[in-house]
């Protein structure tokens, strides 16, 4: 692949010259999200063959209405919001479940999980290899139900605001948030399995 | 007097520091106070914080090599 002229260049300069109609600077914004928009699409499709379908559909349909975006929120959150409503057309042809909806109300009530209290060192991940880790981690959001998940994955793994959730999911900011608290402590305590104090254990036994 | 399922309640908020300061004080007395509580908030902390860490892993070649050729079709039909 060519070395780009435009690594320096910001987004909205980038979207700026792509509408007067030179298509290469659109290539460079497709190199600094392809890797996030994958991810978020693996993340909710689950599945590899969709992911690839979203990420193309994604950068397509944002190309094809690069017009349609006014630049009052940043071009990576635009992109964010096409790629996720891909994801979940995919979704919700793949699997006929109720359970993807994202309209469903939820119970918000007290019933948050914790049934695992256990410390953790200080920087447990450390314990593990990059590939154990992955591994652990995707796993861990994977076995999250999808209105949790998508929830989780736009605002604590692509690092979305709250409100660009919202936007983003077409939910209320109460509902991600309550969503969120879920998702993270679902996630805290599927992830004190690996990650708990080494000799924790014992005083269980005792 | 603050109950665990209070604190449990505003977590997200408490650890997103989006919170006014009285409410923050009143969940950090909490802390101080119920051992609990105090686990929970720091393992939720970092299970945060070990997933806002991970960096995307390279696009496949062959998956980028496919989305650039469409890329470049719809490109090219865009300026016939």
């Amino acid at each position: 692949m060519l070395v780009s002229s435009q690594a320096g260049i910001d987004d909205a300069t980038l979207v700026a010259q792509t509408r007067e109609g030179d298509a290469r600077p659109f290539s460079e914004l497709v190199r600094r999200y392809e890797g996030k928009v994958f991810r978020l699409a693996q993340h909710v499709t689950q599945n590899r063959e969709d992911a690839e379908d979203v990420l193309q559909e994604t950068f397509l349909k944002a190309y094809e209405h690069l017009d349609q975006f006014r630049g009052d929120s940043k071009f990576y959150t635009w992109i964010v919001r096409i790629a996720v409503n891909q994801a979940l057309m995919k979704l919700r042809r793949r699997k006929s479940d109720k359970a993807v909806s994202l309209d469903e109300t939820i119970d918000t009530g007290e019933d948050n999980i914790v049934r695992e209290i256990a410390a953790w060192d200080e920087d447990p991940e450390q314990r593990f290899s990059r590939e154990e880790l992955g591994g652990i981690l995707d796993s861990a959001v994977q076995s999250l139900e999808p209105l949790y998940r998508s929830v989780f994955v736009l605002r604590d793994i692509e690092d979305l605001s709250t409100e660009e959730t919202a936007e983003a999911l077409d939910l209320s900011v109460p509902a991600v948030k309550s969503r969120l608290l879920r998702a993270r402590l679902q996630l805290r305590e599927k992830l004190t399995r690996y990650f708990k104090r080494k000799g924790d254990d014992l005083f269980a036994y005792l | 007097m603050l109950t665990c399922k209070d604190f449990l309640r505003e977590l997200s908020d408490f650890l997103d520091e989006n919170l006014d300061a009285e409410i923050r004080a009143n969940l950090e007395q909490h802390i101080t106070e119920c051992p609990n509580c105090w686990v929970i908030a720091d393992t939720t902390r970092k299970t945060i914080k070990i997933y806002k860490g991970m960096e995307p892993y390279p696009i496949p070649s062959d998956v980028e090599e496919r989305l650039m050729q469409a890329l470049e079709r719809k490109m090219a039909s865009k300026h016939q």
